[in-house]
């Protein structure tokens, strides 16, 4: 048995215009339409291709969320995977006990591959998988455009600021997937009755022995500051009479 | 409190993103040290050195250091860090990859993406793409790894002349991760993530071949090239010009959003510009209204003109 882990996080979906309350004490979130991060549909997608390929014989999804978390895990089972995990736990987890989380189950399930996403689309972190690795003692190939498996290794390409980078990792290893990874497959209405029938495990966080003790205090939101609209001209002259006037053309 | 700052570099080169951890850490009113990981440090160290608020500039030499792999650096940045209050890393690739790795090692959490400083322990960040900024407190009673939003802070100056040290480093590196090459265009334009101007084209320039206009604009101007997402997917761009959340995340002086409709994963990456101009094609397009210039008019009209006008 070959597994793959990934970790699906329930995030406000991108869709959605994403508001400050006007108290400063949060995100307005009530009656907010929520969907798997992005990046981690990503990830799934590429866990389910490696299947495909013969390179697992099972995907798992685990998500850490509250019971409501379980419609997101139907989602990754109606996409394709084979059984999930909700590690429940109604407060917000920081980057740390996520990886914590997952190193336990880890431990449970031996997978030789756990994919996740670069980062939330909430929190913008971009930690866990790092984190994850670190505490595993295993490789990272985080910002993955591209992954290719050989026998107990893999050749990794990725997604740095200076163009394309690849590395080689031995396995058991951390991926974590960039936007141009794969392209998510959209999921048919037989998936979705097939789905409810496969097995979804739910774990109190507490039950995992897990640190879970926030270190960072949010103490305030504040919206962004907001651009002020400029001026429009008309023609290309008067475009040039502007950038030389705020003294940005000789 | 004594901060330690991880430096980026490449090819015996500092990147600009240390001089400006610099900038966020002299905010903190802290010892401020760099650390150099490399296989020959010391030419990046004798820039490092000149950082202005640098006190001293450690070197850390390795024969596995030649490229910047995290997990062969994170156990001698975790090392390194003893005695530290505060340990920094740009917010790029390198910074992102790294830190985090560096912190759970340390069994510490990490903030991300610094982009003010309130107080030693206080620091502001965007969360949701920039949608929302919130404050946040990190406990004093232990050691803070974060990533500075090099965006948000100008570089410091090279006037300084700090110490260079070279340290010993016992930590044991993993083999198990090994490099194997990285492309990078070569393209003899200024940095994208550093240059003072950049000309970004969008998916109404339509194809790779018009996507050209926007190169010889830029080169006018001697300015970076970014893309939108949209020009990126549609293989107009390459994708390290991807200007945007999921990209680079940009504060040039000069911007030009041309073809650009101006999503907001694009807007996040530019909102600290100093000046927005936008030509586009629809005069309802969001780009409008954050651009401080904005012209509507076909840009394979206005290109030429401008190009023209430029001299």
């Amino acid at each position: 048995m070959s597994k793959i882990l990934v970790g699906l996080k329930r995030v406000v979906d991108y869709n959605v215009r994403i508001r400050v309350k006007p108290d400063g004490t949060g995100i307005v979130t009530d009656g907010v339409k929520m969907s798997i991060n992005p990046f981690d549909e990503i990830a799934l997608e590429e866990a389910l291709r490696i299947k495909e390929r013969g390179g697992a014989t099972e995907v798992i999804v685990v998500s850490i969320g509250p019971a409501d978390t379980q419609h997101q895990l139907r989602n990754g089972l109606a996409m394709g995977a084979d059984r999930a995990i909700l590690v429940q736990s109604d407060a917000p987890i920081e980057s740390l006990t996520a990886a914590r989380v997952f190193l336990k189950l880890i431990e449970k399930e031996s997978p030789h591959i756990v994919l996740l996403g670069k980062q939330g689309i909430d929190d913008d972190n971009n930690q866990t998988g790092q984190m994850l690795a670190a505490l595993w003692n295993r490789p990272q190939a985080t910002f993955a455009s591209k992954i290719e498996l050989e026998a107990a290794k893999a050749k990794v390409t990725r997604e740095v600021d200076a163009g394309l980078e690849t590395i080689e990792v031995d396995l058991p290893a951390v991926f974590t997937s960039d936007l141009r990874l794969n392209e998510p497959r959209f999921v048919k209405l037989p998936e979705i009755m097939k789905a409810k029938k496969k097995p979804l495990e739910v774990l109190p966080i507490a039950s995992l022995g897990v640190d879970c003790a926030p270190q960072f205090k949010t103490l305030k939101y504040d919206p962004p500051a907001v651009r002020q609209k400029g001026t429009m001209v008309k023609d290309v002259a008067g475009l040039v009479a502007a950038l030389k006037q705020k003294g940005l053309l000789a | 409190m004594r901060v330690l700052i991880v430096a980026e570099h490449s090819g015996g080169k500092l990147n600009a993103a240390t001089a400006k951890c610099v900038s966020c850490a002299s905010k903190i009113g802290a010892d401020i040290d760099v650390a150099v990981f490399a296989a020959d440090s010391a030419a990046v160290a004798e820039q490092a050195a000149k950082l202005a608020g640098v006190k001293k500039v450690l070197k850390v030499d390795h024969a596995a250091n030649a490229e910047p792999l995290a997990a062969v650096l994170a156990p001698q940045v975790a090392a390194v860090a003893a005695g530290y209050t505060h340990v920094f890393g740009p917010s790029s690739t390198f910074g992102k990859d790294l830190m985090p790795r560096v912190a759970a090692l340390l069994g510490v959490g990490q903030l991300s993406d610094i982009m003010s400083v309130e107080a030693p322990h206080r620091f502001r960040r965007p969360i949701y793409a920039g949608n929302a900024i919130i404050t946040v407190e990190a406990p004093a009673s232990q050691k803070l790894v974060a990533t500075v939003r090099v965006a948000s802070f100008q570089p410091v100056d090279s006037t300084g002349s700090a110490a260079i040290e070279a340290a010993q480093v016992s930590a044991d590196l993993p083999a198990h991760t090994r490099f194997v090459s990285r492309s990078a265009a070569a393209t003899g334009r200024p940095d994208l993530q550093t240059a003072a101007r950049v000309v970004s084209g969008g998916r109404a320039l339509g194809s790779a071949e018009n996507f050209k206009i926007i190169y010889s604009l830029a080169d006018k101007l001697n300015a970076g090239v970014g893309a939108s997402r949209a020009a990126v997917d549609a293989g107009y761009a390459a994708n390290e010009l991807q200007v945007g959340q999921t990209g680079k995340i940009i504060a040039p002086e000069l911007y030009f959003a041309i073809g650009i409709s101006g999503a907001i994963q694009h807007l996040t990456g530019i909102k600290d510009a100093r000046t927005i101009v936008a030509i586009n094609k629809d005069g309802e397009a969001p780009i409008f209204e954050v651009a401080d210039i904005g012209l509507v008019g076909d840009l394979f009209t206005i290109l030429p003109e401008l190009e023209k006008a430029l001299g």
